[in-house]
């Protein structure tokens, strides 16, 4: 069963819809990309996966959003266990006003984790992606001793695990807002993976980096979907045909076309994706 | 030169003279003070008048130590008051209200800033001072109601707008992403703004602090209406006090033939002056950092 499964969804802004019609599913462990042209709907569509447009004004949502089979929109759905569930990159990286340190702890601290819940959540996470694997240089001694303090190692493993521990192992107290920003997205990745979410929502992670951050974050990505379902929102065609498995594509707020990326890209079915890809269209 | 750049430069010229001019009148009036207050400081020790209880100015004894503790127990009475009720406002009306209800609120806030001093001293001494008469007697205190009480509260109201004004425009400027990215990682609202939100505006809201603190400590009319005005360092909140705003407004320009009286008022008007300044410029440099980010 497809962790995401749209049907029907509708979303305005007052009296403007934004998206109408979306019907699709969502695979797993993959990552989808959904493309399309500036303003037609791909970072609300994302939005409404984890329910932060309930932070603009007069947003209206109809039809169904399913994860994991409950629907979201549902009055009673448990929307801190949702967020929790799906983890989300925003555009721009913004570091929590503390250390590097305490913005990875945050998630864990904020949903009052107890040290075994802690333990079991990396043991169980090191099954699908060792902590070794994550140290092209060997490890150091000193993660070692360092798993009793389940925090600490807490925080290398989840650093590790976004590429950025070797960057910041000497300055774990720094405040976050030191690092550049290209770190401070994959602090931001690092911190939403420590919350154990299933499924990372990303709005056009890279387009605030530097190439060679674009490029460590779009790495982390692949590494990545082996055991989460990974769904980013982007506008460089390019970037959707390096990662992209699955496609997803919008043009004025409705949704043209979706399909395998392979497929989508070599024999596009619908005349806008068409135009879209081969450039006539932007 | 063609006339039109002449008028260029005219133009841009007067408007710098039109500055400076606006600028240094604060430090003309604080050069015309010092001036006046130099005849007092020649005889007496500034020490020695900050800390002295004797107020005889007839006798030639000026101790400022009374009205110096009215001011700052009026002015403390004032922000325990205001400033958890307008703090409270501001986070409800920037996180949680409706932007109607949020609009609807600045425009009453504004109003509220604009109400003329005396106003809210005649509603002081219309509602005010009754009700502190009923509480001190209620709790086996008597007094006339014409207390340090009174005039906190009474301050509380009148420093509420800028604390409220000034703290919102502080976290409407926390950009969305901060609340979005406590609120993805799935803390609750109040979560995301007491690690987050709060945090990030912490430096502006106290420059709000610090700016409603200032004007309620140079307040005049209005305290001067409802506080008593007795020269005696007030022992409950339910005695009368005596600041130093009121009294300036009181006495200047009355019995000015006593010696050193005149000099000894406009000391006290420059030290009203400088703690003003003080703590308008702390909030002001605090908040140009808030900007600044």
């Amino acid at each position: 069963m497809p962790h995401i499964s749209l049907s029907n969804l509708m979303v305005a802004y007052g009296n403007q819809k934004v998206l109408q019609n979306i019907t699709v599913d969502i695979p797993n462990n993959q990552i989808t990309a959904i493309i399309g042209p500036s303003g037609c709907g791909k970072t609300t569509l994302l939005k409404t996966l984890n329910r932060l447009v309930d932070l603009y004004d007069e947003i209206r949502v109809e039809g169904e959003v399913r994860i994991d089979g409950a629907d979201i929109y549902d009055p009673k759905a448990d929307l801190l266990n949702l967020r929790k569930k799906v983890g989300f990159l925003s555009q721009k990286p913004y570091p929590l006003p503390m250390s590097i340190h305490d913005n990875i702890t945050f998630g864990p601290r904020i949903h009052r984790m107890n040290r075994k819940e802690l333990l079991d959540q990396i043991q169980e996470l090191e099954k699908h992606i060792p902590i070794d694997s994550l140290c092209p240089n060997g490890r150091q001694e000193e993660t070692r001793h360092s798993k009793t303090h389940e925090m600490a190692y807490l925080v290398e493993y989840y650093l590790r695990l976004a590429g950025l521990w070797e960057e910041v192992r000497e300055r774990l107290h720094a405040p976050a807002a030191q690092l550049s920003i290209g770190q401070q997205q994959r602090l931001a990745l690092a911190r939403a993976l420590a919350v154990e979410p299933e499924v990372i929502l990303a709005d056009e992670p890279t387009s605030a980096l530097d190439p060679i951050s674009a490029q460590l974050i779009e790495k982390q990505f692949k590494t990545l979907k082996n055991h989460y379902t990974i769904v980013v929102v982007t506008h460089i065609l390019r970037q959707a045909r390096r990662i992209a498995d699955y496609v997803i594509f919008l043009y004025l707020g409705e949704l043209v076309e979706h399909g395998p990326a392979e497929q989508f890209f070599s024999s596009p079915r619908d005349e806008r994706t068409r135009a879209y890809i081969s450039g006539e269209i932007s | 030169m063609h006339w039109r750049q002449i008028k260029d430069r005219l133009s841009a010229k007067s408007m710098i003279l039109a500055v400076a001019f606006a600028n240094s009148l604060v430090l003309l009036v604080g050069l015309g003070l010092l001036i006046k207050s130099i005849p007092i400081l020649e005889k007496k020790s500034l020490f020695h008048l900050l800390l002295s209880s004797n107020w005889h100015p007839l006798r030639g004894e000026f101790g400022f130590y009374p009205f110096i503790v009215g001011t700052l127990e009026v002015t403390a009475i004032a922000m325990i008051l205001a400033v958890p009720v307008c703090l409270l406002s501001a986070i409800y009306l920037s996180e949680y209200a409706h932007h109607r209800l949020r609009e609807i609120a600045r425009i009453t806030v504004d109003i509220m800033a604009a109400i003329p001093s005396v106003i809210y001293g005649l509603w002081g001494v219309i509602v005010v001072v009754p009700f502190v008469c009923l509480l001190g007697k209620w709790l086996n205190t008597p007094t006339t109601g014409y207390s340090l009480l009174a005039g906190g509260i009474i301050l509380a109201i009148m420093a509420s707008p800028i604390i409220i004004s000034v703290s919102l425009e502080v976290l409407r400027t926390v950009p969305i992403q901060a609340r979005e990215a406590a609120l993805a990682l799935g803390t609750t609202r109040w979560e995301a703004i007491k690690h987050v939100v709060l945090r990030n505006a912490f430096h502006g809201i106290l420059s709000a602090v610090i700016l409603g603190f200032a004007r309620a400590f140079g307040e005049t009319i209005a305290v001067l209406m409802i506080v008593g005005n007795v020269p005696k360092v007030p022992t409950s909140v339910f005695d009368p006090a005596y600041p130093l705003p009121a009294l300036l407004a009181n006495n200047y320009g009355e019995m000015m033939s006593i010696p050193l009286y005149n000099s000894a008022l406009l000391l006290s008007a420059l030290i009203l002056l400088l703690v003003v300044s003080a703590f308008n410029m702390t909030a002001h440099l605090t908040l140009m950092r808030v900007e600044k980010r």
